[in-house]
């Protein structure tokens, strides 16, 4: 398993490479991609926050999790921090599996699970101002 | 005793630094030191803030004890990945 948390541009295909295995005959792709409108908001840019260290080991322990339910056979993850314009990769998933309905699946999961878990923030500059966007709070324990 | 105490986001704008250390008491839990942080900084003392915590990178209840040496972390509601507000999928 693979988990980075960086300032430097993300690179998808080495995320698929990661996980690429014989045994595997699926693998499944998410980006989290920054967009240009948001709550009716023409969007400039994003600013990611980490907590690294934490964020990190939340990947790991959410990756172990989806890959026991879901049969996965490898998981690569990959989060950007700093300022990210429109149209920027702030987010790489990919997962592997014997069969494409686990990868898929699992993927949705490990995605879904991260945006309640990891411990990075965003900051929305958008055409007439700024603003954190708080998400939930995670889970204790 | 003594621990750090780290401020993300909103939370670390707010009160203009990242990290401080906390002067603490035997058998303080989470919740208690983050009190104890909101005290000193007037810009944190005023206002509702959903926090939740971790220590030595691991969530945790406010309940949770804590010892010389940890790693405090005040976490302000989450929102990593692709950008999805909650009811704005």
């Amino acid at each position: 398993m693979f988990f980075l948390v960086t300032p430097e541009p993300l690179d998808p295909q080495r995320a698929v490479e990661l996980v690429r295995r014989h045994e595997a005959g699926a693998v499944v792709v998410f980006l989290g991609v920054v967009r240009s409108h948001n709550l009716g908001r023409q969007v400039i840019r994003l600013q990611y926050e980490a907590y690294p260290e934490m964020a990190e080991q939340v990947m790991r322990e959410v990756a172990q999790e989806a890959a026991t339910r879901f049969r996965l056979t490898d998981v690569a993850i990959m989060h950007r921090t700093g300022v990210l314009p429109v149209g920027e990769t702030s987010l790489v998933v990919a997962v592997s599996s014997p069969h494409r309905h686990q990868a898929f699946q699992g993927g949705q999961w490990l995605v879904d699970r991260l945006k309640e878990r990891l411990p990075i923030w965003k900051k929305e500059t958008f055409v007439g101002g700024e603003e954190w966007i708080e998400g939930e709070l995670p889970p204790a324990g | 005793m003594k621990v750090k105490v780290r401020l993300f986001a909103r939370i670390r704008e707010l009160a203009g630094i990242s990290e401080m250390e906390v002067e603490i008491g035997e058998g303080m839990s989470v919740g208690e030191v983050f009190e104890l942080v909101r005290a000193r900084i007037p810009r944190l003392a005023g206002q509702q803030l959903p926090v939740a915590f971790a220590v030595n990178a691991r969530y945790v209840t406010p309940e949770h004890p804590v010892r010389p040496g940890d790693e405090v972390a005040i976490i302000p509601p989450v929102s990593g990945g692709g950008h999805v507000l909650p009811g704005h999928p």
